[in-house]
């Protein structure tokens, strides 16, 4: 069996084979509960492991597809076609990465069905890392589409007292975004005669269509994303998910409108991207900003890393269109490392919320005297979120403004502002939670973290701040990708020569070996 | 006696039709003979002489007979294949429930096997009398079968609405087929084609054609002609609609498809008008009808409206990927529609069936088996991938895209998306709310077309995908 054909579908399909012995699990005692559970994160550590060995084989020199099995299948219009290149195989790392996290997490937390969730979970895994791994378009809708599914369910289910609200919208903001881009889907079938991804960012779309597949991709992405003003489901379906949910929305979800735009707009509608690239600012821009100040307000512990995550992505799509070399690996870092860092947050959010059951700011106080170690991991985190140099955080922000200076200034200034409204809001929160004297008696006996919850949170947290000093592993292995992305969108919108104009651009790596101190 | 034999011989294609006209007839004789005690014996009989019958389908030899008024080809076998399948699928949904529904006489099973007859004739008619013939032998039988417990006031109702508006559907249809033979000369589907094309665009063809359109439109329960389907439906015993809402819609939409590329290809811009039309009426209004339905029956007829309309998109395209879509389309709507009834049908205590959507609630915690099956019906009915649902779907506006229907298309996806609200409701009913009522044990052999259908629903790209596709891409080109 050659490894290089078989691996992604090995890490696509091997949650579905937890999910099969799952199934058929019998029983419905605590042991085969208990069973229920092991499955799942041996099955989702292995994934993780297969994972990894995709990224060590990886080659980050070369700038196409690599692991690739192209077959015809279904009548030769839809075909079984994956690879990886250095934009997604990230992506499906972070994915399996988090997993395991997201089962610890529920270990205890999930009282009841804990089978179909587990269940939902490896089918979840599947689906997004389906997404990631596919070189066909429609299969790519497949997958992304496809997520809808479990997620509504585990919302719906598992979720909190207006979880039936919060899943409806979920579902329909995202479904009837997405049906647009189905049509665009086929609209580039038959112009371009094919399906496969590799073949159609070879394709020169004339610009007119371009505009509308432009709009038809943006309509299901940006709510994905999700960017201003289509966020309105994000804050709901966030607060009302389980813990592991949310985990998985903010960090891997999100992600998935963030890698169409990379992987469809931006190469394959060069014209409409540069078209709409200022409309797209304006919208990350006052996504930074605006929904900064709404996180400022809110009284809720994971509302306020909702909206502040709504801001965070606006930092990618600034990035992304902002069509340099510094936007695109700026936005890709800044995904993986909200991924981590999101996710982390409402990992820890989950931690007092499983004590307390309460998630009012109000609520807590003075936590450092009863929990000095979730005290540290929550600063990490905060601080990284926040953007603080050493920090992941800090290096996808500082590339995606450098990005967005070269384009437009006043942009970049406005962008700035949310960094420092983020720390507002970031600091307060960990003021008011974790500062203070402990006063408040249901608070006396609070546990500190356990060891399961140890496990969780502190491979996040190194990997937080390695990345955050040392952030070549990332930047290397998306950098020739994006190198060639970023000249096919040069050239094929007629940028190329004004940039030329604007002088050379200085490699990524001195820029952030710069800033970073290296 | 060699020319007799060869004479036999020589209507091969239509074996199978011949075998089901002489089947019919022998359990008719076998039920009479052996009183009411019976049925159950006749259904089992009638669902082995359709599974022989279809197996004949299967291998039976291609061509035209009785002067071309008979065709049989890759277009009609594959249609036939899966009428016969959902006739099958219905009889076995009627073996354990037959005695509550009041469906245990054993004219039932033989009604069901001559409508399948006549669905058969009608997928295979290229002529306007054949064509008639067919429908009209099917549609008599469906008329008593929806009126089966004459005794009960709302099948009595059901089954009388069906009728008067059946015959005057026939009616419609027949004045269509009487002009186009009037202004053509022909009543063979490619002769009044040839004529089409050699005449200019005559108005009294185009008329008929209309004509003609409206009474099959009326089969298909498309908008404007839909009005009886909810009441039918309603009215009818609940294994008896899961019966009007499969085979009759898969033959009635083959027969639409012949008529249209075999006699009017010419003249497609005039037909294509008003399929986009009955095309978007129906997506539109079933969706939103829907939405404020209770009763599961109704809810599913205005789902089926729905779902013609849809199919109906592949076909508005008049291409043969549209024509292979449609042909998908219809075979993977029976299948999602035969498992959902089953579904329901599986719901039964003491104090009767799940009739209303309130009925299923909690049911994932009752029966997790059903809820989980009935979910992905749902799921595979809002067309959401990696379900079959999204492949038919995928199939027929892929078709409307290359035709360059962009609003129609548009249209039909934002209608999709409104249905998924009625659709997501039952799953949130099953899964978000507190169980209510308690379920017995279901019969094994409705657990058993659940979990086939299921199983095709949830496995379709890794199993029966690539297959259907090729079946279906010969079965329209047969067509071109």
């Amino acid at each position: 069996m050659n490894l290089d054909n078989t691996i992604l579908t090995i890490v696509t399909f091997l949650p579905l084979v937890g999910a099969l012995l799952i199934l058929l699990t019998p029983g419905r005692d605590g042991g085969s509960i208990r069973a229920v559970k092991w499955i799942a994160l041996v099955t989702t550590l292995a994934t993780f492991a297969v994972s990894l060995q995709i990224w060590a084989m990886f080659d980050p020199s070369d700038t196409g597809f690599q692991f690739v099995v192209n077959h015809a299948w279904l009548g030769n219009v839809i075909g079984y076609r994956v690879g990886v290149d250095g934009i997604s195989i990230l992506f499906v790392v972070l994915t399996a990465l988090l997993m395991p996290m997201c089962i610890l997490a529920s270990w205890d937390s999930i009282t009841h069905r804990q089978r179909e969730y587990m269940l939902l979970f490896l089918v979840l895994e599947t689906l997004m890392i389906g997404v990631f791994t596919t070189l066909d378009l429609a299969m790519f809708y497949v997958f992304f589409e496809g997520s809808l599914i479990p997620m509504f369910l585990i919302i719906g289910i598992w979720g909190g007292a207006r979880r039936i609200q919060a899943s409806y919208k979920f579902f329909f903001y995202t479904f009837t975004g997405s049906v647009l881009m189905l049509l665009a889907i086929m609209a580039m079938y038959w112009f371009g005669g094919t399906l496969d991804i590799s073949r159609l960012l070879r394709v020169e779309f004339p610009p007119e269509m371009q505009f509308w597949l432009w709009l038809a991709f943006f309509a299901s992405l940006a709510v994905k994303m999700p960017m201003w003003p289509l966020h309105r489901w994000l804050p709901e379906a966030h607060v009302e998910a389980p813990t592991a949910g949310s985990v998985i929305l903010a960090a891997i979800l999100l992600k998935l409108g963030g890698y169409g735009f990379l992987r469809f707009s931006l190469p394959m509608f060069p014209d409409a991207s540069a078209y709409f690239a200022n409309f797209i600012f304006f919208l990350s821009v006052a996504a930074i900003i605006i929904t900064s100040l709404v996180a400022f307000v809110q009284t809720d512990i994971k509302k306020l890393i909702a909206y502040s995550s709504v801001a965070h992505m606006g930092f990618v799509t600034m990035g992304i269109f902002s069509g340099n070399i510094y936007g695109v690996q700026g936005a890709i870092f800044q995904m993986i490392s909200h991924g981590i860092v999101s996710g982390a947050l409402f990992l820890s959010i989950g931690v007092i919320y499983d004590r307390m059951h309460t998630r009012d700011i109000e609520a807590y106080g003075g936590l450092v005297e009863r929990m000095p170690k979730y005290a540290l991991a929550f600063m990490v985190f905060t601080m990284a979120n926040v953007g603080l140099p050493g920090t992941s955080g800090f290096v996808g922000e500082f590339l995606t403004m450098l990005a967005i200076f070269q384009v437009n200034t006043w942009f970049a200034i406005f962008a700035a502002t949310g960094v420092i409204l983020s720390a507002c809001y970031g600091l307060w929160l960990y003021r008011k939670i974790i500062w203070g004297a402990l006063t408040k008696e249901s608070l006396k006996g609070i546990l500190d973290l356990n060891a399961r919850e140890v496990m969780t949170l502190l491979p996040l947290a190194v990997l937080t701040i390695i990345f955050g000093f040392y952030p070549a592993p990332i930047l290397d292995t998306t950098y020739a990708a994006s190198a060639a992305l970023v000249e096919h969108y040069m050239n094929a919108s007629g940028l190329a020569e004004l940039a030329a104009q604007a002088g050379a651009l200085a490699p990524v790596d001195q820029a952030v070996s710069a800033a970073t101190g290296h | 006696m060699m020319s007799e034999f060869s004479g036999f011989a020589s209507l091969a294609p239509a074996w199978p039709e011949m075998l089901l006209a002489a089947g019919a007839l022998a359990l008719l004789m076998v039920g009479v003979f052996a009183r009411n005690e019976a049925s159950r014996f006749v259904t089992i009989l009638a669902i082995g002489l359709l599974a022989v019958a279809g197996a004949m389908v299967l291998f039976s030899t291609q061509g035209a007979i009785f002067s071309n008024g008979f065709i049989n080809d890759e277009f009609a076998r594959f249609m036939k294949a899966f009428v016969i399948a959902g006739s099958i699928l219905a009889l076995v949904l009627t073996v354990s429930t037959a005695e509550d529904k009041g469906l245990n006489k054993f004219e039932y099973p033989v009604l069901v096997v001559l409508s399948t007859l006549g669905m058969m004739m009608m997928v295979s008619a290229n002529d306007l009398m054949s064509l008639y013939v067919g429908l009209e032998l099917q549609s008599l039988a469906l008329y008593v079968v929806a009126a089966f417990r004459r005794e009960n006031a709302r099948a009595a109702e059901a089954g009388l609405k069906y009728f008067v508006l059946g015959a005057l559907s026939s009616g419609l249809l027949l004045y269509g087929a009487s002009l186009v033979y009037g202004f053509t000369g022909h009543t063979q589907l490619d002769r009044i084609a040839e004529a089409v094309a050699m005449g200019e665009r005559n108005v009294g063809v185009i008329f008929g054609l209309v004509f003609l359109l409206a009474g099959i439109a009326f089969k298909i329960s498309a908008v404007p002609f839909h009005m009886w389907t909810p009441d039918v439906y309603e009215g009818a015993p609940m294994p008896v609609t899961a019966f009007f809402a499969s085979a009759p819609k898969v033959a009635a939409v083959a027969l639409l498809i012949r008529v249209v590329f075999d006699a009017f290809e010419p003249i497609a811009r005039d037909w294509q008008q008003v399929v986009i039309f009955l095309s978007i009426a129906s997506m539109v209004l079933a969706s939103f009808a829907a939405i404020g339905q209770n009763n599961l029956k109704r809810l599913l007829a205005y789902s089926s409206i729905g779902h013609v309309g849809f199919a109906l998109v592949g076909l508005s395209a008049g291409n043969l990927t549209g024509v292979e879509g449609v042909a998908i389309y219809m075979a993977i709507y029976l299948t999602m529609t035969i498992g959902t009834f089953a579904c329901i049908l599986a719901l039964r205590n003491a104090d009767g069936y799940a009739e209303s959507i309130d009925d299923l609630a909690g049911l994932s915690q009752n029966r997790p088996f059903v809820a989980g099956m009935l979910a992905v019906f749902m799921f595979s009915l809002v067309g959401l991938p990696p379900l079959a649902g999204f492949f038919a779907k995928w199939y027929v506006f892929l078709a409307a895209i290359e035709a360059q229907l962009f609003v129609l298309a548009v249209i039909g996806m934002l209608a999709s998306a409104v249905s998924a609200f009625y659709y997501l409701r039952i799953v949130k009913v099953m899964y978000f709310d507190e169980p209510t009522r308690d379920y017995a044990v279901p019969a094994i052999e409705i657990r058993a077309v659940v979990a086939l259908t299921g199983f095709l629903i949830v496995t379709y790209y890794f199993t029966v995908g690539a297959p259907l596709a090729e079946y279906a891409h010969n079965a329209a080109g047969s067509l071109f």
